[in-house]
């Protein structure tokens, strides 16, 4: 009620209106729900652990550098609640409900739909560390730089994470052994798909 | 072609099967409840800041 005119009078007085660099938390939700998802696998938790994530990063806003990189630093805390969640847990919470393969029965068996069901699941199957470092990387489009300060390893590692991650994924999804040579497009793609979907797993 | 190139391809299959993914993840709306706790947070965060001169933030 009155905040809004004490905020108003200590403008005038002459107090810089400085913005709240928190107004900008929200237009990194989505990414931190992407981030949040691409760790648990799971959409119950992943949200649960974007809203402790904010609650953390609304009181340690002091701890931002202005003029840094926002999502990396969300990202930081981030992962390290689910870091510390898993080591309470003492295991990676094995609880995946599929959420990210979803879209697996509901779309219509399209080719490219198809092999990006496909995707999804191998995805699902690499280790959180390959999934967190071909996530910010590959998807958020991060620096091995910015990706591993975000991780808090050295560049090297986060380079042979992604690298590990990509032919793993090559690997089940069994790009290599049909040469994946004209794979970029679409026929070829679906191609690869109804070949694949005998498959293991 | 040959093996090297291959797996150029295939790298390059994965990284848009990567992005596709991602932008479905982004493209999901945001539950209402984000934005009720970030107000909820700035409501708290006014009414204990009352008279705003102790965080002599700049």
């Amino acid at each position: 009620m009155s905040d809004a005119a004490d905020k108003a009078s200590n403008k005038g007085a002459g107090k810089k209106k400085f913005s709240d660099p928190r107004d900008e938390f929200v237009q990194h939700l989505p990414a931190l729900r992407a981030f949040a998802l691409s760790l648990t696998r799971n959409g119950a938790l992943a949200d649960d652990m974007v809203q402790d994530t904010l609650v953390k990063a609304w009181t340690k806003i002091h701890t931002f550098e202005p003029g840094t990189n926002m999502r990396a630093w969300l990202f930081t805390i981030l992962r390290n609640t689910y870091y510390s969640n898993r080591r309470r847990a003492g295991r990676e919470v094995a609880d995946v409900d599929g959420i990210m393969t979803d879209s697996l029965s509901e779309k219509p068996a399209h080719d490219g739909r198809l092999q990006l069901a496909d995707f999804r699941q191998a995805f699902e199957q690499l280790n959180v560390e390959q999934r967190e470092a071909l996530m910010l990387v590959g998807a958020q489009g991060f620096s091995y730089e910015e990706a591993a300060a975000t991780c808090g390893v050295a560049v090297g590692t986060i380079k042979s994470r992604v690298n590990r991650a990509r032919s793993r994924l090559i690997e089940l999804m069994r790009l290599e052994e049909n040469e994946a040579l004209e794979l970029t497009d679409s026929a070829t793609m679906a191609v690869v798909a109804s070949r694949k979907s005998g498959g293991a797993l | 072609m040959g093996r090297e190139n291959g797996k150029a391809k295939a790298e390059q299959v994965i990284d848009e099967n990567l992005k596709r993914v991602y932008r479905d993840m982004i493209d999901d709306d945001v539950p209402d409840r984000f934005m009720e706790l970030l107000s909820q947070l700035k409501e708290q965060d006014d009414s204990t800041q009352g008279d705003d001169n102790s965080g002599e933030a700049k």
